[in-house]
């Protein structure tokens, strides 16, 4: 290329020059509406999150409440939009607790290399030999069904994916000259993770974060419904589906509507993160052609 | 139509993301006969590869054809379907593209890959399509024609790969071959037997050829014509012989004198013997792992001098930079800055032995972190070495863009919005951010084009002169260290066989494979590449390959001059001769080639 300028845009975030399609806008707008009903719902929601408001069990939508009462009679809409908000926070937590653990980790196996990756790498692993379900079963079963517990031990399980990816992206990154310029220059392993390495892998660790955002909500939901997930009479999509699974029989919306909330902001969560990774790759990929 | 191939004002387009489309082809027109071979020279973005490729109808993605007709075999092929298209390609026109290594897929044998597009085009069982490859692979001189199809690519040779690559392009018998770069990528040592394979097939099987290349010494040796681009025009057509000895544009005359930059072989290190050495290496041995690539290598840098380092790639030179930074710890040896010798380990060494030797990389735009604006990329070895923050930060960093010939507005951009000369010039300011006393280039003009490149060189000899700042300039492109370096060290699979003063290295008595790297660099003048591939110096360097840690001289199984039973065991006495040129050889001084 030529000394004059190329018209090549800054690509200051990760973010920029990402256009807008038709999937993104539905499903950005899914979630916001989700993360919205979960900052107001309290005191949007028609009653309490565990106030009885009929004497009928398994009303039909329009009956008792506007969706409906569940199997104590409760008001499903209210138990939904408080529901929101014990689901994202929950997943929300483990997310951040695996990405802190993972990335942490995975980072450092990838920089420190030897003893250190071996070690962490052979326990992740063996971590990862067990089905999560299965593993988190027995974690629940000896230390019992707190919130704290619940939390610490799906981040836990996540971590493990959250590890790998991010010591593959550290490996990727850690061979690549500007970081071998500021080894040279001295720089500390901290300065190379947090100002050369992490910077460059923000793009497969934000759809990273999606899609382990969604995989805890399922995972969560999955718990809930076996029991060993939040407690009633705290409201939880996983837990409403599981506690009005009775009720699926007689065509309740009370246990078909929590299941549909978790598919749409599931779904939702997951389009978002493909249409972020395809306009990732797009770009790059124009921009070596352009080179 | 005798035309094999005639391209009629061509127009391509191209689009950065998110923008307009911009031309890139402007109006291009150009036919070649059968058996004739067309050269496409200029520098990159000129527009020459993008010409090479409609030429089999087709546009790189973000790219388009806005316009003109390609005739290829009376066909014209962008009124054709793609699915006729697709039958053309392959079959009536093939592509080589610069890096053989890239186009072979790791996981298959090389046989199956050459008879792919025969098989897929139905001309014949696998059997009699193997058959004809072996036939191809003997024609193109490759050892063991029956087992090299056998292979994996990663089993052969760079330069023998870019020649089954050619048997992959020629297994159709196409009427067109189109080359890119073909051995751009190559040592010149390798790039002699594959220009001579090249041009060979193409004569014998009177196919016709696009060759696309910057390097005009290349052209000379296998092109019929030669057209001139720049910017996605059109500057200069003619003959070979008339564009090399009568151009008649500028441009023309401009991209010949940077090919090759006029030796500089003045002699005036003498007087700094006196001095401590900016760098001194002793006896050093390092590798990877249990591989050893650099046994006992030493080396001085003297002050405010330019030390070239050359040899094929894999011999080293690298390595011995990685070494001096750190990067790769030495396992034995010495390595002294300043006169103060420096532990091996990077993390060992005191931040004042890291500001003295700063490093520039060879791929400018890897090297700069693509998410930090320049203003940081220069602020923060400004920081890390002197302390300095805010105000004096930003002056500092305008003055160095200044010193590198970059404007004070670049400190806001992102590497992506410089160019690639321009990264390497910010490369090297934040080399030159710390105050070094010694930069080691590392191939540092490589990826460049020679134009751009020239520039750098510029710029590399003004800041010694100003800034009495020494450089450990690595590459293999001897014309370049030749007019640059005041020293230069020549290292064969990890060991120094020849160094001196530049002017002794590059005059005779010559190491023999100094001898044969020289005699490698292609002249810019027609029948040269026949006249050197039948010396016994080209014939003996291609059969053997480099043995890293061999016992006794390395070089001696490519070595013409090879005193059988005494090379292969005896480890070669290191010689100082006339003109403080020192050389590792058994052959006594006079019997050296001359």
């Amino acid at each position: 290329m030529s000394d004059a300028t190329d018209p090549i845009a800054p690509r200051a975030s990760v973010f920029a020059g990402l256009r807008l399609t038709w999937t993104a806008i539905i499903a950005g707008s899914v979630l916001l509406f989700w993360f919205t009903l979960a900052l107001i719902g309290p005191w949007i929601a028609p009653h309490g999150e565990a106030e009885i408001i009929s004497s009928t069990t398994f009303a039909p939508i329009g009956e008792g409440g506007i969706l409906g009462t569940d199997k104590l009679g409760r008001d499903v809409l209210s138990r939904l939009i408080y529901g929101v908000r014990t689901t994202m926070l929950l997943a929300l937590v483990t997310t951040v607790i695996s990405f802190a653990c993972g990335v942490t980790l995975g980072f450092a196996a990838a920089i420190l290399k030897g003893w250190f990756d071996v070690i962490v790498s052979r326990i992740v692993e063996a971590f990862m030999a067990f089905p999560s379900t299965l593993l988190a079963l027995v974690i629940i079963g000896v230390f019992g069904t707190s919130i704290t517990v619940l939390v610490l031990t799906v981040g836990l399980v996540l971590s493990t994916g959250v590890f790998r990816v991010s010591r593959a992206l550290g490996y990727d990154v850690g061979v690549m000259d500007f970081v071998e310029a500021a080894r040279a220059r001295g720089e500390g392993t901290w300065w190379i993770l947090t100002r050369e390495i992490l910077p460059n892998s923000m793009a497969p660790l934000i759809a990273e974060f999606g899609l382990r955002f969604t995989f805890s909500i399922l995972f969560l939901s999955g718990l809930s419904f076996l029991g060993l997930g939040v407690q009633e009479p705290a409201a939880d999509w996983g837990l409403m589906v599981q506690e009005n699974v009775g009720g699926l029989f007689l065509g309740s919306s009370a246990a078909l509507l929590p299941a549909a909330c978790i598919a749409s902001l599931t779904i939702s969560m997951n389009l978002l993160v493909d249409w972020f990774q395809q306009r990732q790759q797009g770009e790059t990929v124009l921009e070596k052609i352009d080179q | 139509m005798s035309d094999i191939l005639s391209i009629r004002n061509l127009r391509v387009e191209g689009r950065p993301p998110g923008g307009a489309y911009v031309p890139i082809v402007k109006d291009v027109s150009l036919s070649v006969r059968k058996g004739e071979v067309l050269a496409l020279i200029g520098e990159s973005g000129s527009g020459k590869s993008t010409i090479s490729l409609a030429a089999m109808g087709f546009a790189r993605p973000g790219c388009r054809i806005a316009g003109g007709e390609v005739w290829l075999n009376g066909y014209d092929i962008m009124k054709l379907s793609p699915r006729e298209r697709h039958a053309l390609r392959g079959d009536a026109v093939s592509y080589v593209a610069q890096s053989a290594a890239a186009s072979f897929n790791p996981a298959l044998r090389i046989g199956r890959q050459v008879i792919e597009a025969p098989l897929w085009h139905g001309a014949g069982d696998a059997a009699t399509l193997t058959a004809q490859a072996t036939e191809l692979y003997r024609k193109l001189d490759l050892p063991n024609p029956e087992s090299v199809g056998h292979r994996f690519p990663h089993q052969v040779s760079g330069g023998q790969l870019q020649r089954l690559m050619a048997a992959m392009a020629m297994s159709c018998g196409p009427d067109l071959l189109i080359l890119d770069e073909p051995t751009t990528a190559l040592d010149v040592t390798t790039q002699i037997e594959v220009l001579k394979a090249f041009k060979d097939i193409i004569r014998e099987q009177g196919t016709a050829a696009i060759y696309v290349t910057h390097d005009l010494a290349v052209v000379a040796q296998v092109a019929d014509r030669i057209l001139v681009l720049k910017d996605g025009e059109m500057v200069e057509e003619g003959t070979t012989d008339a564009i090399l000895h009568n151009p008649q544009h500028d441009y023309t005359r401009k991209l010949m004198a940077a090919v090759r930059p006029a030796p500089h072989l003045v002699d005036h290190v003498a007087a700094r013997d006196a001095d401590v050495p900016v760098l001194s290496v002793q006896n050093v041995t390092a590798g990877y792992g249990t591989v050893t690539i650099l046994s006992d290598v030493s080396m001085e840098v003297p002050r405010a001098s330019v030390v070239g380092v050359i040899g094929e790639s894999g011999c080293g030179k690298s390595t011995l930079a990685r070494v001096v930074a750190g990067l790769t710890p030495a396992r034995e040896g010495r390595i002294e800055l300043n006169g103060k010798q420096v532990e091996a380990e990077l993390d060992a060494r005191p931040r004042e032995a890291l500001r003295d030797c700063q490093m520039v990389f060879q791929m400018a735009d890897t090297a700069l972190n693509p998410r930090q604006r320049i203003r940081d990329i220069l602020g923060r070895p400004l920081q890390f070495y002197h302390g300095m923050t805010g105000r004096k930060q930003a002056d500092r960093v305008a003055e160095l863009l200044d010193l590198v010939d970059l404007p004070a507005s670049f400190a806001s951009r992102y590497p992506a919005e410089l160019s690639g000369g321009q990264k390497q010039r910010v490369n090297l300011a934040r080399a030159l951010a710390a105050d070094p006393r010694i930069i080691l280039c590392d191939e540092v003009t490589s990826a460049l084009d020679t134009v751009v490149a020239a520039g750098v060189i510029e710029l590399l000899k003004s800041l010694r002169d100003r800034l009495g700042v020494a450089y450990m300039f690595i590459s293999h492109d001897l014309s370049t260290v030749a007019s640059f370096a005041d020293e230069v060290v020549v290292l064969y699979a990890g060991r120094v066989v020849e160094k001196g003063p530049s002017k002794a290295v590059f005059q005779a008595p010559w190491h023999p494979y100094t001898h044969l790297l020289l005699a490698s660099v292609p002249e810019m003048r027609q029948g040269w590449l026949e006249g050197v591939a039948d010396t016994a110096e080209a014939r003996a360097a291609s059969t053997g390959s480099v043995q890293i840690g061999a016992k006794g001289c390395p070089f001696a199984n490519r070595c013409a001059k090879v005193i059988t039973g005494t090379c292969e065991t005896v480890a070669p006495p290191v010689r100082d001769l006339p003109g403080g040129l020192t050389i590792a050889c058994h052959l006594p001084p006079e019997a050296l080639p001359a």
